[in-house]
């Protein structure tokens, strides 16, 4: 059975790469590569996936993922500039992609068990452009 | 990974079956027989799977999804009249089922010219109204 809980976070970001000229980063990342950076009402979907406990009737304690998912992700960037308030942002592009793949290594270790696992990472930059991370990152 | 993006079109159609009679196409297809026809606001969700590109920290170039989209598909269907203006329904039904096997079609048609071999377009989901929703997965074209 699968489970998901949806955090909700907002915050600033450019993508850019330092190490390519200003006309190459416009090529790529179009609008976003403006280095003052830009926002987003980011919402993000976490599934677990186990069996329900045979005691509690419960595959994961929806009020722990809750508090994990407040302190992983909004605490650590609601009302961030991404690139420059929250590692390792600073060093790769804040992408959905990346965005995910960052929320993954953060959440996994705090809600793995012998009866459960990460399952999925959804990680909305707009209501209509969403990434789908469903196996751990390299 | 798998990115998805969503798109909107409006258009209008009649759910009408030439292999039917009168009488069968309003038994079959209700209100949606109507002969003046009628229409939506269709969403569009286009997912794409594949590796993170570790230089840019993205699967796909989302301008170059877009165009894909825009070229092949909305600007054929986007203020049309399906069954007048769509080669594809002349004959056949105008059925959101139909609709998305059009384009799921154009748009591996334009795919390969626009991304590499290991980007796969993965699912196409449509939703006519907000409460009926049709989905086709890669899985499904073998």
């Amino acid at each position: 059975m699968r489970i998901t809980r949806r955090a909700e976070f907002s915050a600033s970001h450019f993508c850019r790469r330092a190490d390519w000229s200003d006309e190459q980063n416009r090529a790529v990342y179009g609008e976003a590569a403006n280095p003052l950076g830009h926002g987003h009402n980011w919402v993000v979907e976490v599934t677990l996936e186990g069996e329900p406990d045979p005691v509690t009737g419960m595959v994961f304690d929806l009020k722990a993922l809750k508090e994990i998912l407040h302190q992983e992700i909004v605490e650590a960037m609601d009302h961030r500039f991404l690139n420059y308030e929250v590692p390792p942002f600073d060093r790769v592009a804040p992408t959905a992609e990346n965005v995910a793949r960052e929320i993954w290594r953060r959440l996994e270790p705090r809600v793995r068990g012998p009866q459960r696992r990460l399952c999925a990472v959804r990680v909305y930059e707009t209501e209509d452009y969403f990434v789908d991370c469903e196996e751990a990152p390299a | 990974m798998t990115v998805t993006r969503r798109y909107r079109f409006s258009a209008s159609h009649r759910l009408h079956s030439p292999a039917l009679s009168e009488e069968a196409n309003r038994a079959v297809y209700g209100k949606c027989n109507n002969p003046l026809g009628h229409g939506h606001d269709y969403v569009l969700e286009v997912s794409v799977c594949g590796p993170v590109d570790e230089v840019t920290g993205r699967v796909v170039d989302p301008a170059r999804l877009d165009r894909l989209v825009r070229e092949r598909v909305l600007a054929a269907l986007d203020h049309r009249n399906l069954n007048a203006e769509t080669t594809e329904f002349a004959a056949a039904p105008p059925t959101s089922e139909n609709l998305l096997r059009l384009v799921w079609r154009r748009l591996q048609d334009g795919w390969s010219e626009a991304f590499p071999p290991d980007r796969r377009l993965r699912r196409v989901r449509l939703r006519e109204t907000r409460r009926n929703i049709f989905e086709i997965m890669e899985e499904e074209q073998e």
